[in-house]
């Protein structure tokens, strides 16, 4: 299938403090890839990493280098904005802006990324947004409402539906289920399988049955280390590294 | 690309019958060749084997790995620690059936020794009760589970039938031995296909019913 992110030897620093030690790790086209690891072990700075979003951290630096599609996004030559379409986040809190509606909250994206569109258009491509985020049907008569007025799970889902607007290759999702009940983790877990058809998913969660539900692959984190990354069958029923088995059967961590 | 969970769980269902249907294929055929004199067959039965020692560790495997991934709670769990239980019963009844097989093979190479009338009913019975398992199975049915359950005291008597008449031809001229013995034994593996289906019926009430039925003497 070939790889979207090749990850060489990447390491980070906030001031002197490392973060993350020379993570080498390639991650598969159309694939689901979750992040795990107890608090602290840099899983989250790992996938903020993956669209730059250190960049105005003062104090935040790195080495080594990561490709999307062979090339090394910290290039000079990379335009943060234009990268940051191709890898879209998704963030732990569902965030709508407060003062859209439903429908501008999914159009907002296709509007700043200055693309001229007609308004036909941008319709369309909310409509195919909500729906993929599996969210039309239940908002597709108030579209005008306040995203805010949603529920927790269908904000989250709005704001899925927003960073797909864009037709992004890779989303990232940064605890995308942690604010949320069950139901509405239960639905966003299936649309992460739903999505994977289409796009290249990369989940940071510290919930290990959730990374089992959904994952093709699976990479741990300790302490800034990648200690294993594998097939999710093969990390859940036989994981390579004393230290992932101790992590998964609840002895640490 | 990871298929959804209702997916993998219709995926093992199907497993498990395709399985199913290959011992009773296998039960059939080598009885089928017993009573029809046809060592052809016995070569089909070998081959079927093959297929379903595969499967036995594919539906492990895939209800290892359900448990792992999707964390299954209630019916689901049922389900699959039921399709992880009947696997094992319906490759022993693969076992079986090849122990058949090698006493087939040895009862083809001389004359026969008597028409063969209650082990085809017996291997009628078992497969019957095999059939119905799997039905249950299937359709979560508990009430043909109970049914066939209490089939399994025919095949137990229809053993013992065999054993004394066979018991008198052995008595009255020594050298039937080896043949009776043959069929004694054949009679032998029947009764123990009846008594996987049995286990098999019991998982499936427990799956059903969340009800453990078993070692509780005759059903009430």
């Amino acid at each position: 299938m070939g790889n979207v992110f090749e990850i060489r030897d990447m390491s980070s620093w906030f001031g002197d403090h490392q973060v993350l030690k020379k993570i080498r790790m390639d991650i598969e086209k159309n694939s689901v890839t979750s992040v795990m690891g107890p608090s602290g072990c840099g899983k989250s700075t790992f996938i903020r990493c993956l669209n730059r979003m250190h960049d105005m951290t003062p104090g935040f630096r790195m080495s080594g280098e990561i490709l999307l599609d062979g090339t090394n996004i910290y290039s000079e030559k990379v335009d943060p904005v234009y990268l940051r379409r191709r890898v879209g986040m998704v963030f732990q809190q569902p965030n709508p802006f407060p003062r859209m509606s439903v429908f501008e909250n999914v159009a907002v994206g296709l509007k700043l990324n200055g693309r001229k569109l007609s308004r036909a258009d941008i319709s369309e491509k909310v409509e195919r947004s909500l729906v993929m985020a599996a969210l039309w049907n239940e908002v597709k008569d108030h579209l005008t409402q306040p995203g805010v007025s949603l529920s927790g799970g269908q904000q989250q889902r709005l704001c899925i539906a927003r960073a797909l607007a864009v037709e992004p290759e890779v989303l990232l999702m940064d605890e995308p289920c942690s604010a949320l009940d069950p139901m509405s983790t239960a639905k966003i877990e299936d649309l992460i399988e739903d999505l994977s058809e289409k796009y290249t998913i990369v989940v940071v969660t510290h919930n290990m049955q959730q990374a089992a539900r959904i994952s093709d692959q699976v990479a741990f984190f300790l302490m800034g280390e990648l200690i294993e990354m594998d097939k999710s069958g093969k990390i859940f029923t036989n994981p390579s590294d004393k230290r992932t088995e101790q992590y998964i059967t609840g002895r640490f961590g | 690309m990871k298929k959804h969970y209702g997916e993998q769980l219709a995926g093992l269902r199907e497993q498990v019958l395709r399985m199913g249907g290959l011992v009773e294929q296998m039960t059939r055929r080598v009885i089928q060749a017993l009573v029809e004199r046809n060592v052809n067959l016995l070569a089909e039965v070998r081959s079927m084997e093959t297929q379903v020692n595969q499967l036995h560790i594919e539906i492990d495997e895939a209800c290892i790995e359900l448990i792992a991934l999707r964390q299954p709670a209630a019916v689901d769990l049922r389900f699959i620690a039921a399709a992880m239980k009947i696997n094992t019963d319906m490759e022993r009844i693969g076992d079986q059936a090849i122990n058949i097989t090698q006493r087939a093979e040895s009862l083809l190479a001389v004359p026969t020794l008597k028409p063969l009338i209650d082990i085809p009913r017996m291997a009628d019975i078992a497969q019957e009760m095999l059939k119905a398992s799997l039905d249950a199975f299937v359709n979560g049915d508990d009430a043909l589970a109970y049914a066939t359950i209490l089939k399994d005291d025919e095949v137990d008597q229809l053993k013992d039938q065999v054993f004394r008449e066979l018991l008198t031809f052995m008595m009255s001229d020594p050298t039937t031995i080896p043949r009776a013995m043959d069929l004694i034994l054949v009679s032998r593996h029947l009764e123990r296909i009846g008594d996987h289906a049995t286990n098999i019926c019991e998982d499936v009430i427990f799956m059903v019913k969340g009800k453990d039925v078993r070692h509780q003497g005759p059903l009430a």
